[in-house]
């Protein structure tokens, strides 16, 4: 085991197309570090860099202190798992796990003994003489972690290695990674699109974008302080609701709301116009919420009842935030009604009276409130992190 | 291998419900399969009139009235052939051209096939353009050049020099084919592979070229038949009685004399036909295996 450096890892396909750019990344002893990021932003790029799948345009790979950057794959002792698991087809599960001792010359025994005990522990026993073709999907994948676990490795490389499994099955085995993880404690990188798997997984994320990695830290430091507005929309479902307001002194106003600043976390004096976000946890029927808390009235569009939880959703006075990436980042936002006006969603109380078409009156707590500068999309609060909320901010996956 | 020439699969239940409609599917079934039996009756024909002449006394063989086949059927014509001059040294010489051809060309197209299907390098595209154009040239255009350029470097009258030729269409043919195998097998394999320990050529010998097997056997199967049945460049590289090949050898039943020992003839065509059925058979079982199925997702 051992951890994994990047130091201004960059690379450029041939042809000029910069997939990762001056990443710089330590991955502890013994971590799972999640890269996350939409489709297209290097991730895979710099997982295979790390596997030396990929030449490396510039930079330094160090694997356990060693400096690993222009070694063959298989001198850097890390295994790798794949999104299409790559299981030797012409060979069985005992053959496909056992395939990276036998290529390194472990005796016979030995390599039986190992192969039985990592099948024991995935729950391959019975399977150990069939083909890959004769496996279901959630095998295959099971097989794919055998192979990997099996040598024991320095590392663990693992590019979407859940998103072949259809949903109800991600998420057993999403929980059987994390059980793994806790047992074997392998220093592990793990690449997916899928933000919840990331939070729920990552001991840190890094959250990337365009080659370039914007914030790496724990999910929930993730969730509360997130440096931009990319990690914003892209960290937490349902997403932030983002909106552009003008701080007018110490109220900051958005479409046909005005809201009193929380004195204690609030944008420099020189901000003008910014890009304000809320969580939809940020909200509450104002019939469950302390009176201090200011209050806004709006007319519900949409209700959506899930028991724990009801989200209201309604319009605000201001443009969408039109940025195409933030849209693009989170797959599930799939609105099919084009809205020229943003469209805002709030959970509250199950015990709420609100109706579809009737008006509501909402609390919305400004210590929640996230401030971005609408040019870079640079937090202005990053500068100074102001006391979080307490633990009642709930991770919604 | 137009013995299996099944076009409709034997229905699994009847259908019920729509008897007008499955009524015209079996009416369509069994006009394909009348076609298909068509077929086969063209193609094995000639075969069987072959072997069936082979065994047939002489007599029976140029009567006026043909017979299907001979009740009293002989080997004598397998001996006369047999004991023509030179049948075992040409046998013998076209079984070693052929083996060579077919081992040399699938080790070289394998290498080839790979570069071109795992690699990028400049003039990759030419290489490939001229390999298929290159194959489009007559090949009688070609003999006179060929013979010029292998009576330069000694090679006329030699196997070597036939063993070469034979390359020149067989190599292009096999590399293509190979290359459209290597081209179906996903690039992770290798890749995990080599994560797993496996040098690169380790993972080329390991985990390819098992997977392109079938790529291999069918490569093989097509330069074995073009090879054995080669006659052209053969006969004119090839002057020495006893440095000839089986199809040259052939070529000797008929036209230099008014009368053709046809009975000969067609026991040595039975003869000389054995060898590659034998190859097909041998080699044949392992086309049938998809082996990528499962190699990844569906
Ligand atoms: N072999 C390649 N040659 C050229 N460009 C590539 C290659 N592989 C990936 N890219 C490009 O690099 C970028 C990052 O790709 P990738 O790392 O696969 O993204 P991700 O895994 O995050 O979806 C993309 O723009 C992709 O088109
Ligand atoms: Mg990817």
């Amino acid at each position: 085991m051992a951890q994994i450096e990047l130091e201004h890892l960059t690379k450029v396909f041939q042809g000029g197309t910069l997939a990762v750019e001056d990443v710089n990344l330590r991955v502890e002893d013994g971590e799972f570090m999640v890269l996350v990021g939409p489709s297209g932003c290097g991730k895979s790029t710099l997982l295979r860099m790390i596997a030396g799948l990929e030449e490396v345009t510039d930079g330094h790979i160090r694997v356990g202190g060693r400096d690993v950057t222009d070694l063959a794959p298989r001198r850097r002792d890390v295994a790798m798992v794949f999104q299409s698991y790559a299981l030797y087809p012409h060979m069985s599960v005992r053959q496909n796990i056992g395939y990276g001792l036998k290529v390194r010359k472990t005796p016979k025994a030995e390599t039986k003994r190992r192969v039985e005990e990592v099948a024991g522990l995935l729950g391959l026993d019975e399977l150990l003489d069939r083909r890959p073709a004769q496996l279901s999907g959630g095998q295959r994948q099971r097989v794919a972690m055998g192979r990997a676990i099996v040598r024991e490795p320095q590392a663990f490389l693992m590019d979407e290695p859940l998103s072949n499994l259809d949903a109800k099955l991600r998420v057993g085995v999403r929980a059987s990674l994390a059980q793994l993880h806790a047992r074997l404690g392998v220093t592990t990188v793990y690449v997916t699109h899928d933000q919840t798997e990331a939070m729920t997984l990552g001991q840190r994320v890094a959250v990337m974008r365009d080659g370039r990695i914007l914030q790496v830290d724990q999910p929930q430091t993730l969730y509360l302080q997130p440096v931009d507005l990319f990690v914003a929309a892209f960290i937490g479902t349902p997403a932030m609701n983002l909106v552009e307001a003008r701080i007018d002194g110490d109220d900051a106003v958005f479409g046909q709301f005005r809201v009193p600043l929380d004195p204690r976390r609030r944008p420099p004096r020189d901000a003008r116009s910014v890009v304000l976000g809320m969580r939809p946890e940020s909200f509450e029927d104002s019939a469950f919420a302390p009176p201090e808390i200011p209050r806004i009235e709006s007319e519900i569009e949409v209700l959506e009842e899930l028991g724990s939880d009801v989200h209201v959703f309604f319009h605000v006075d201001a443009p969408r935030i039109g940025t195409e990436a933030l849209v693009e980042a989170s797959e599930d936002d799939a609105t099919l009604l084009v809205e020229e006006k943003a469209l805002f969603n709030a959970r509250v109380d199950p015990r709420t009276k609100a109706e579809i078409g009737s008006r509501l009156r909402l609390a919305l707590d400004p210590h929640r409130f996230h401030f971005f500068d609408p040019k870079t999309g640079k937090s202005l609060l990053a500068a100074s992190p102001a006391p979080e909320p307490e633990p009642e901010v709930v991770l919604t996956t | 291998m137009s013995a299996q020439t099944q076009i409709a699969p034997a229905p699994i239940a009847p259908t019920v419900g729509r008897p007008r409609r499955s009524r015209r599917r079996r009416l369509t079934r069994t006009a394909w399969n009348l076609v298909g039996i068509l077929v086969l009756v063209v193609l094995a024909f000639p075969v069987f009139w072959m072997i069936s002449t082979a065994f047939k006394p002489d007599d029976q063989i140029n009567s006026l009235t043909p017979t299907w086949f001979s009740l009293h059927p002989t080997l004598a014509h397998f001996g006369d052939a047999v004991h023509r001059p030179f049948f075992w040294d040409d046998v013998k010489n076209s079984l070693i051209i052929v083996g060579v051809t077919v081992a040399l060309s699938m080790a070289l197209a394998f290498l080839a096939a790979v570069a071109l299907a795992k690699f990028r390098f400049t003039g990759q595209k030419l290489f490939i353009v001229l390999m298929i154009g290159i194959q489009m040239l007559p090949q009688a255009g070609l003999i006179i050049p060929l013979f010029v350029v292998l009576r330069r470097y000694g090679q006329v009258n030699t196997l070597t020099g036939v063993i070469f030729t034979y390359m020149t269409f067989v190599l292009p043919f096999s590399v293509w084919t190979l290359r459209g195998f290597l081209l179906g097998i996903p690039r992770e394999l290798e890749e995990a592979a080599m994560v797993d320990g496996s040098s690169r050529l380790g993972a080329f010998v390991k985990i390819l070229l098992p997977l392109v097997a079938p790529g291999l056997v069918a490569t093989s199967i097509f330069a074995f038949i073009t090879s054995w049945n080669e006659y052209i460049f053969a006969r004119i590289l090839l002057n020495d009685g006893a440095k000839q090949t089986a199809t040259v050898w052939l070529s000797y039943f008929t036209g230099t004399s008014r009368h053709t020992d046809w009975g000969g003839l067609m026991a040595g065509s039975t003869l000389i036909a054995i060898p590659v059925i034998v190859f097909f058979l041998l080699v044949q079982r392992k086309i049938a295996f998809g082996l990528t199925a499962g190699a990844v997702k569906a």
